[in-house]
This record gives C-alpha cells, sequence and structure tokens, in this order.
C-alpha cells in the first residue's frame, strides 16, 4: 500500500473510499465515536459552557523539523480552544487531498495526528476526505474542527489587560515560522531550526489552576508576538511594553532571521501561549509553568501600561524604546 | 550560524560597550557647551537609529539629522511623474525595484497603475529586468534605475549584458544620484547647520573615504564612516564629537571591516565605462553639479529617455504642475525639519496612506519615525 498514490476514486465515495477508510483512518483514528460511522455523531453531553473553534491548514512543505501538517492541524485548534479557558475534548478532521499524493506521506500524517491527539488527550470523532484533480491543490489541505468546555465563572479575553498586569511567555520565540521559512529558501541543512509546534492544553491546564486571576491568553501564531500583542493592546485599550533583553530567542532563530531580513517578533509560533496575568500572580503561574515541559523557560517579558492605549512597545537593549507595529504588507526587495 | 550571531551579538550590539561610547559621547558634548548636529546621510542608517531607540539616549544638545540618503525620495517628483505617465504606453513594460510601487505620483503611484492593467513589473535585481526584455522582444521594456552607488554597478554590469546579448528593447532609465556631490550640495546651501556626517558605510564600500574628502577640506566638517548595527552607529558619533573636542576636521572610517580609504576599484571602473556624471535635481535641494549619473554616450542606444515611449510621456505632462501639496519631504531630506515637525506627520500622512515619498519608502525617514518613534514625539 506504501507505493500506492491517491486516486481520484479514493473520495468517489465508493469500494476505494470505504478501503482508505477502513485501512487508514479508522485503523489508525478510530474510538467509540468515530466509529459510529453515521452522518453525524452523537456526543454525550458536557458539564459546561461549550467552545468552538475551526482552522484549516495549508502550510508549506508538508513535512518540516519538529512536525508536518497533521500534527499542527491538531494542536492549532487545540490551542485556540485552550487559550480561551476551554478544554479540548473532540475534533473534526476534513482532508482535501490531490489526486497523486503518496499513501505513504499519508499515513505518516495521519499517524502524527493520532500521536498528537493522545498526547492532547482528545479525539477525532467525525471527518471527511475529498480528491480533487491533480494541479487544483498543493498536496493536502486539512481543515480541523473542535469543541471543548470551559467552567462556569472562568472569563478570559483580549480585552481584558489591564495596566498593572505582566505579560508571560512559555519559551522561545519564533521557532514555527524560522523552521519553515528555512526549509524554503533552502538554508535549512546550515541551522538546528525546529519548529515548536506541540498541543498547549496540559500546560495551561496548569496555569489555570495555579491561578484565578489570568485576564488573557492568546497563542502567537501568524504575525508572531508583536501581531498578538497588538490586538490585545488594541482590544483592551492599553498600552503594553515589552523588554528586548528579557526576550527568549535562541541564536539559531536570531541567525536565520538575520540572514533571511525577519524579526523573530514577527514570526509565527505553533507552541507557545501568552499569558496576561497581574503582577501578584506572576510568582505563581511561572513556576507552575515551569513544572511542565512546554514551560521549562517561561519568562516576564513586559508589562501592560497605561500609557500609549493601542500601542505596543519595546525597550531596546540600550535604553531606548520604539514601537513594535501589526505586521503589514509584504516584504519588499531592498535597494541600497 | 549560531556562532556567527553569537559573534554580532556579542561585538556590535552589546549594551555595555555602548555604555562606554555613550559616556565619551556625553563628556564630549559637555566639553563642547553648544548644541551639535549631526546628519546621518543614509536611510538605513534612520532606520537602524530609530529601531535601536539611539535617538532617546543620546545626551541633550546632540541632535540627529536625517539625511538625502533614501534613493527613492530623493528622486525629483518630475522624474516619478514621467514614469508612471510611460506605463500609460501598451508597447512598454516597466520593471523596477518594489520600493518605487507605492511612490506617489502628482496624481497616482505604480500600484494603482498596476491596478488598472498597465504593464508594471517588481523585480529583485536589473537583471530579472533584462530577461524581461528577452521574454518580450515585441515590447519596450524599460528598468527604472533607482539607487545610490551602492545599485548602480549591477545597472552597469546589466547595460553591459544587454550590449553583449543585443538586447535593443531593454532600456534603462536612470535616476541613480551620488551621495559625495549631494553632501556638498547641502553643505553650500547653507539653509541648515552641520557639524558633523554619518557617512553611508555600503556606499563607502565602493566610493572609498577619499571620495568625501572635500567636505572636511572645503567645509571643515568631519565625516565618520560607520557600519549600520547599534555599535557602528554609536562609534562613528563617537568618531566624530571627538574630532570636534579636537577641532580636527578629516574623513575617518569606523567601518574598516568593509570599508577602506580607495573604495572598490572593478565597481568604480564599471560605473565609469557605462555611466557618465551629470548635474541631477534632487527633491528638495534641486539641481545639484554632477551629482546623478546618466548613461555613457556609447551606450545611448539603452537610455530610456532616448525613446519616444518618453518623448510621448513627457508631452503629456506639459502643463503639469509636478508637486504633492502641503508635503515637506524636501525640508526632512535637507534636515531643516524633523518628520514629526510636518503638519502632515502621522495625520493625513501614514505609511498606509502615504502623501509623500519619505513616509512610503522603507528608507524613508518619516516612515522610520512613524514606525518606530511616533509614542514619543507627537505633539
Amino acid at each position: 500500500m506504501l507505493n500506492e498514490r491517491i486516486l481520484l476514486s479514493h473520495g468517489a465515495g465508493g469500494g476505494a473510499s470505504q478501503r482508505l477508510l477502513d485501512e487508514l483512518f479508522f485503523h489508525i483514528l478510530g474510538n467509540e465515536y468515530l466509529l459510529q460511522k453515521n452522518d453525524a455523531v452523537v456526543l454525550p453531553s458536557v458539564q459546561g459552557r461549550i467552545a468552538l473553534s475551526t482552522d484549516s491548514f495549508v502550510v508549506q512543505p508538508l513535512f518540516f523539523r519538529g512536525g508536518n501538517i497533521g500534527k499542527l492541524a491538531v494542536c492549532g485548534t487545540v490551542n485556540d480552544l485552550a487559550v480561551q479557558g476551554a478544554t479540548p475534548l473532540y475534533l473534526t478532521l476534513g482532508l482535501i487531498i490531490e489526486e497523486g499524493f503518496l499513501m505513504a506521506d499519508l499515513l505518516k500524517i495521519v499517524e502524527s495526528i493520532a500521536e498528537t491527539c493522545a498526547a492532547a488527550g482528545v479525539k477525532i470523532v467525525a471527518g471527511d476526505t475529498k480528491v480533487v484533480n491533480k494541479g487544483q491543490a498543493d498536496g493536502l489541505y486539512i481543515n480541523t474542527t473542535g469543541i471543548g468546555v470551559v467552567p462556569e465563572g472562568r472569563n478570559i479575553s483580549g480585552s481584558l489587560a489591564m495596566p498593572g498586569d505582566v505579560v508571560i511567555i512559555n519559551g522561545t520565540i519564533g521557532e514555527h515560522g524560522m523552521a519553515i521559512m528555512s526549509e524554503r529558501s533552502g538554508i535549512s541543512w546550515e541551522t538546528d531550526l525546529m519548529s515548536d509546534c506541540a498541543p498547549l492544553n496540559g500546560l495551561i491546564e496548569r496555569i489555570l489552576t495555579a491561578t484565578e486571576e489570568v485576564h488573557v491568553m492568546r497563542d502567537p501564531t501568524r504575525g508572531g508576538v508583536a501581531t498578538t500583542l497588538n490586538e490585545i493592546a488594541a482590544q483592551s485599550g492599553v498600552g503594553i511594553r515589552l523588554n528586548e533583553t528579557d526576550l527568549p530567542i535562541t541564536d539559531g532563530v536570531r541567525g536565520a532571521c538575520e540572514m533571511l531580513g525577519f524579526d523573530p517578533l514577527y514570526v509565527a509560533n505553533e507552541g507557545k501561549v501568552l499569558v496576561i496575568v497581574p503582577q501578584s500572580q506572576a510568582e505563581k503561574v511561572l513556576s507552575a509553568m515551569h513544572d511542565h515541559p512546554l514551560g521549562r523557560q517561561a519568562v516576564i517579558i513586559g508589562e501592560v501600561i497605561a500609557d500609549h492605549p493601542g500601542l505596543v512597545t519595546l525597550r531596546t537593549g540600550f535604553g531606548g524604546e520604539r514601537i513594535l507595529d501589526m505586521l503589514e504588507g509584504e516584504l519588499l526587495p531592498r535597494i541600497c | 550560524m549560531s556562532e556567527f550571531m553569537a559573534n554580532i551579538n556579542e561585538r556590535f550590539r552589546d549594551p555595555s560597550l555602548a555604555k562606554q561610547l555613550l559616556e565619551r559621547i556625553k563628556r564630549a558634548v559637555q566639553t563642547l557647551q553648544r548644541p551639535i548636529n549631526l546628519m546621518e546621510v543614509c536611510g538605513t542608517h534612520t532606520v537602524s537609529i530609530s529601531r535601536n531607540g539611539i535617538r532617546q539616549i543620546l545626551p541633550e544638545g546632540l541632535k540627529l539629522l536625517s539625511g538625502p540618503g533614501c534613493p527613492v525620495c530623493v528622486t525629483a517628483q518630475r522624474d516619478i511623474d514621467i514614469i508612471i505617465e510611460v506605463v500609460n504606453n501598451e508597447q512598454v513594460i516597466l520593471t523596477t525595484y518594489g520600493d518605487m510601487m507605492k511612490v506617489p505620483g502628482t496624481v497616482a503611484n505604480l500600484q494603482e497603475a498596476k491596478a488598472l492593467g498597465r504593464a508594471v513589473q517588481v523585480v529583485y535585481s536589473p537583471l530579472d529586468a533584462l530577461k524581461v526584455a528577452t521574454e518580450n522582444p515585441d515590447k519596450l521594456v524599460i528598468f527604472y534605475s533607482v539607487g545610490f552607488e551602492t545599485t548602480a554597478p549591477m545597472a552597469a554590469a546589466t547595460l553591459e549584458l544587454a550590449a553583449a546579448q543585443g538586447v535593443r528593447n531593454f532600456k534603462i532609465y536612470s535616476v541613480h544620484k551620488l551621495v559625495p556631490p549631494a553632501l556638498e550640495g547641502l553643505l553650500s546651501a547653507d539653509e541648515v547647520k552641520i557639524d558633523g556626517f554619518i557617512l553611508p558605510g555600503h556606499v563607502s564600500t565602493v566610493v572609498g573615504g577619499e571620495a568625501y574628502r572635500p567636505v572636511p577640506e572645503k567645509y571643515g566638517v568631519p565625516a565618520v564612516i560607520a557600519g549600520f548595527e547599534p555599535l557602528d552607529i554609536l562609534l562613528g558619533i563617537e568618531r566624530l564629537v571627538t574630532q570636534l573636542v579636537e577641532g580636527r576636521a578629516t574623513v575617518e572610517n569606523a567601518y574598516s571591516r568593509a570599508g577602506n580609504w580607495e573604495g572598490n576599484q572593478v565597481a568604480k571602473q564599471v560605473l565609469a565605462e557605462f555611466f557618465q556624471p551629470v548635474d541631477a535635481e534632487w527633491r528638495g535641494i534641486g539641481v545639484i553639479p554632477g551629482s546623478g549619473l546618466e548613461l555613457a554616450d556609447a551606450y545611448a542606444a539603452f537610455n530610456a529617455r532616448n525613446t519616444e515611449a518618453i518623448a510621448e510621456a513627457e508631452q503629456r505632462l506639459v502643463g503639469l504642475k509636478s508637486e504633492i501639496k502641503g508635503c515637506r519631504c524636501g525640508d526632512v531630506l535637507k534636515g531643516v525639519i524633523l518628520p514629526y515637525e510636518c503638519p502632515l506627520f502621522g495625520k493625513a500622512c501614514t505609511p498606509s496612506r502615504a502623501i509623500g515619498p519619505c513616509m512610503v519608502s522603507s528608507e524613508g525617514s518619516c516612515a522610520a519615525y512613524y514606525k518606530y518613534e511616533r509614542h514619543r514625539q507627537l505633539v
């Protein structure tokens, strides 16, 4: 089966479709809900409010150091639920596959989805597979939609940052984006960059157990830390000031950014969470994070202030202060 | 590569070394007991200064003025209007660097022209423009060649190739400018007092330190070649104020890892063969003798200015008053005002809705101030 390629018939709903479902998806991802095999899955009732999130994944290349599109598709939706204070429970999985896609690659991706679901404690409960003509998609696209529950009384939102809060991140910045960029630009052989792609719900559970006063939580994916904090500053009507010397950035990411002309603060992360809590809760939150493998390097990187509402600034290593704007437009070639 | 980065961080961004340089700068400024205006000529310096917050840590009394070192910004409005007009000619494919796309013409910009279906292509190198020409033999492919001594050698090399291959439909519209004559232009206009120049490291690797000799010799103004890392810039400032304290005025090289006194001989020879210096108009400053580069006579066949398409575009522009109302880019480029002293800054004029080129270009001083420092000096 491994030399096989995906054919249009695999998505046509007939025998080939059935074999693909049985041998691949049901076999690897199967659980009591997915194996109901009906047009819609019926799930047990839950305690608390329902959180729902959806995301589509079109990453290129499909395989990169530290992960692949399957792992990313699970982490992305799990993390979006988790930062909202929800416990992620169930995911749906939709695949759009280009005709001719290598079965062996699909197998690796589905196995990776299964592993990541197990790590995050979530189940794939419904799914869909479509195959499109060669040239109509770039290999494989994945959509995941996730359901989680939020306990009553828990209220986390981008609009709740307050002056006096601190901004915490669980580790080093910019690794996912630079791992992808370095593969694309062909410099990956001289870097040790690896995507940070990981499900964060375990870490976040620890944080929410340590304190009930989390004001804001966001995963700084597209647009990076700077863009995410700009959204929060605007939503909450506050200023945010980061300290350059406190930013955790590896030499590898710094070097790749320097070579390719990027700023790590604008580069995507897939296993990072920004946590905004009152200063008084910082110690508790940090020590809870340090106890979790994904939070060992958690640090305070900045503070929420009343000055310049809506703006994010960076205090540079030299003591000056500059604005960190939203990422805008495309990068254009430099002429001198 | 990690080693390379650690190296850069240690050597050029070390805050403790910066502190030592700052102390020396402070002492020198105290000794001088008068306001000091230094001009960073190059847009890349302006961006690095804003980005690293250097302006805010300098002692009071020491002011950094941004100079005419953004090639897109200093291009005369007429030269911008002509090129936006010429794309209305269906025979023409215009190729240029990305920075030109949003530069406001009197009536439109290239981005808008492109959206209307005009043939405008962004290229990373003039070689790409030449490729467009070979792929479209029935079109007139104009490369709008903008930049200082750093980009001109590439244009010259492309010209050599075009001539060798006989690509007759490839034309260059040169708006190249030269930095050393511009400094003399500023000093002789005497509109603003400049106590010293922070010279552009990249341009200097091509022209060499000797090209700036008239600055100290004719005008008694010290000048220091500096690199673009924060410590490079602080070192440049420290060298300048030290010269002022000691009453000296010379050209010094604080960027010895890349630049030297003679410059890049190969690049200079190529420039001399394919280009000739001409009087050129700079936005805000006016015509400066010998400050532009035009194609050498031997290559006149590749000069876009000699084409009918350009002549017709000029005809169509007769009567159009080339100017942008209210915009003070010209004064910003001369150091007469700081970007935020322009009444349009941050109000009518922002990077996403720019009125003048200094707010559009990634090297423009208005853009640098807006992007990194508007929280400080908005009045």
